[in-house]
């Protein structure tokens, strides 16, 4: 469910510097591995990673990373409750049917979620559709609105109002652009200049 | 028959066959007293013993899973396409084994065996044997090998059960296990299928009650209709669909009961010639061993409680077509095994061929089991 498939992921350092060592992990959509491989190596956890994509199952098991083939549209009745200390979603919140609901099997299964997405609120995104009129392809949308696979972009406005009809607590808040830099701009207008944002969250 | 024998195939190979004195206590209550168990190997075993690999075996299939017996075989052992030289289960690097299990009728001991105590063909006085049983022995048999523990234990459809109680009985002799297009239990509806399959053959005049040897016949219509039953169950409809749709044998519809349809002609066939290779006792056999298993019920019927000793690395595969173990079934082990924090790598391979998928050659899956095999290279070669 990757979407920023040829760029680079500014979002996995955070989440590695986010996660408590020696922690129980589900990464929902992920992809070749690398951040359960990451946080194998860097925080000693034990994770099991989600995954629709046959080739990305070869990927994760040519990096010795725990994978299991799922829809995530299925959902996650499967796991139990609190089976996880985190479920983490990198880019793929946007992508699936119901994010609302996704988002609340998440914190069902995982004490805590961490979600990223791509932040449709930032500005280039706004300047091509105000002045351009089409729809934004940027370097982290990529893709055109008939062939995308990101059927629920939103912004940082939009999740956080989400957050608060879901009774969804949001514990620490981080937006990053592709660099993986964030700046005291990033900090003061995050929904306009933030890029990916990165948040973790817990039930109320 | 080949002339020159495929370069990607393990070549001629030769069966042995291992005697037991030792008494073997099998779950129902009874004994075997003593017992053959035949066998064929691939590859070298190395010095430390570490590279050997177990391969289980299915309901109707036997101790001959790669290579040729001999230039005249029509075809290779069942499982070809997964074990040679360069393959998935490469014996360039492991030491493959695979034996028939206890009830076969391939060469270990089973119903047509002689019965020491009556010199006569045991028939329907052959013990019923287990899942657990045949680990058992199949222990045994590792421990005159010197085998002490397996890199890895490998088993489809039923075979993928013994691979689930090799984890149950014997944790810390399975480094590695794949459980293919398996299941933790038969549902009501499988085992009503192997009912069929048995009432079929206990109908047959021939059966005789199982002293059929006795009489110099076998229940061959009893068996092919239990055979043709099977065959039904182990394709998809898709796959059926595919292969056969209505096409019609002659070309005309014939308005009456000889083969119309392509189907029923393939039906038949394969029926058929299941008979001359297999015995109807060891079928019956085989389908309760099927019908027992049931390794959660020991624990409280909690599939994660019996896993709970469990050390080996898993690999599960599931087939989507596969409607016999369908891929629910697998959910059920992984998520058992996930419990138990186990390393798994799970993978729903989607395909039309239905239950026997397991034995075709499909990218999808040899992408995935090659991949998961590649680390066991890694392990022998450090």
């Amino acid at each position: 469910m990757s979407t920023l498939k040829n760029s680079v992921r500014p979002d996995l350092q955070t989440i590695c510097e986010w996660i408590k060592p020696r922690s129980r992990i589900l990464d929902l959509g992920c992809g070749d591995g690398t951040l359960l491989a990451m946080l194998k190596k860097e925080r000693d956890v034990n994770g099991y990673g989600l995954e629709i994509e046959i080739s990305n199952i070869v990927k994760c098991v040519n990096a010795n990373v725990n994978v299991i083939q799922a829809d995530l549209n299925a959902g996650l009745s499967g796991f139990d409750d609190n089976a996880f200390d985190y479920v983490v979603m990198t880019q793929a919140l946007q992508a699936v049917e119901r994010p609302d609901r996704l988002l609340n099997d998440m914190l069902r299964v995982g004490r805590e979620g961490i979600v990223t997405f791509p932040n449709f609120g930032h500005f280039r995104s706004r300047l091509q559709l105000f002045f351009g009129g089409h729809m934004p392809v940027t370097p982290s949308l990529p893709s055109k609105w008939f062939n995308t696979q990101n059927i629920h972009l939103c912004t940082l406005q939009d999740f956080e109002q989400l957050c608060i009809e879901s009774k969804i607590q949001i514990l620490q808040r981080t937006v990053v652009d592709r660099d993986h830099r964030t700046g005291l701009g990033m900090k003061l207008f995050p929904n306009l200049l933030g890029e990916v944002a990165i948040y973790r969250i817990k039930n109320h | 028959m080949p002339d020159t024998l495929p370069e990607d195939s393990i070549g001629i190979v030769t069966s042995q066959t291992m005697h037991f004195d030792t008494s073997l206590a099998l779950t129902c209550g009874r004994r075997l007293d003593s017992y053959d168990i035949i066998y064929e190997t691939y590859g070298t075993l190395n010095a430390d013993h570490s590279n050997a690999i177990l391969i289980c075996h299915a309901l109707s299939s036997d101790h001959h899973a790669a290579g040729y017996n001999s230039m005249d075989d029509r075809k290779p052992g069942w499982w070809e396409t997964c074990i040679g030289p360069g393959k998935v289960i490469d014996t360039n690097h492991f030491f493959v084994v695979c034996i028939n299990n206890l009830g076969g009728c391939k060469g270990s001991t089973g119903p047509a065996s002689i019965n020491h105590d009556t010199n006569k063909p045991y028939g329907p006085d052959f013990p019923i044997v287990t899942v657990k049983d045949w680990v058992e022995s199949q222990a045994r048999f590792a421990d005159k090998l010197n085998i002490k523990t397996w890199l890895a234990v490998i088993g489809g459809s039923l075979g993928g059960m013994q691979v689930l109680q090799w984890n149950i009985d014997f944790p810390e002799r399975v480094k590695h296990a794949a459980v293919i297009a398996a299941a933790p239990k038969l549902t009501a509806q499988n085992i009503g299928f192997n009912e069929v399959a048995r009432q079929a053959i206990m109908h047959d005049v021939d059966f005789h009650e199982g002293r059929y040897y006795e009489h110099n016949t076998a229940p061959r219509r009893g068996l092919m209709l239990a055979r043709m039953l099977g065959h039904i169950t182990y394709l998809s409809d898709d796959a059926m669909r595919e292969k056969f749709g209505r096409e019609l044998r002659q070309g005309k519809i014939s308005y009456g009961f000889d083969v119309d349809f392509q189907v029923e002609s393939y039906l038949r066939y394969q029926g058929e010639s299941f008979v001359d290779r297999f015995d109807a006792n060891t079928y019956l056999l085989m389908t309760k061993a099927l019908d027992y298993f049931d390794p959660a019920a020991d624990y409280d019927d909690d599939l994660s409680k019996a896993l709970s000793h469990a050390r080996a690395n898993f690999l599960v595969i599931s087939f989507s077509s596969d409607w016999r173990f369908a891929p629910e079934r697998s959910r059920e082990i992984v998520k058992a095994l996930q419990d138990n924090d186990r390393d798994i790598c799970y993978a729903e391979i989607e395909v039309p061929h239905g239950h026997d998928a397991f034995l075709i050659p499909i990218k999808d899956y040899l992408d995935v089991f090659g991949a998961w095999m590649k680390h066991l290279v890694s392990e022998v070669s450090a």
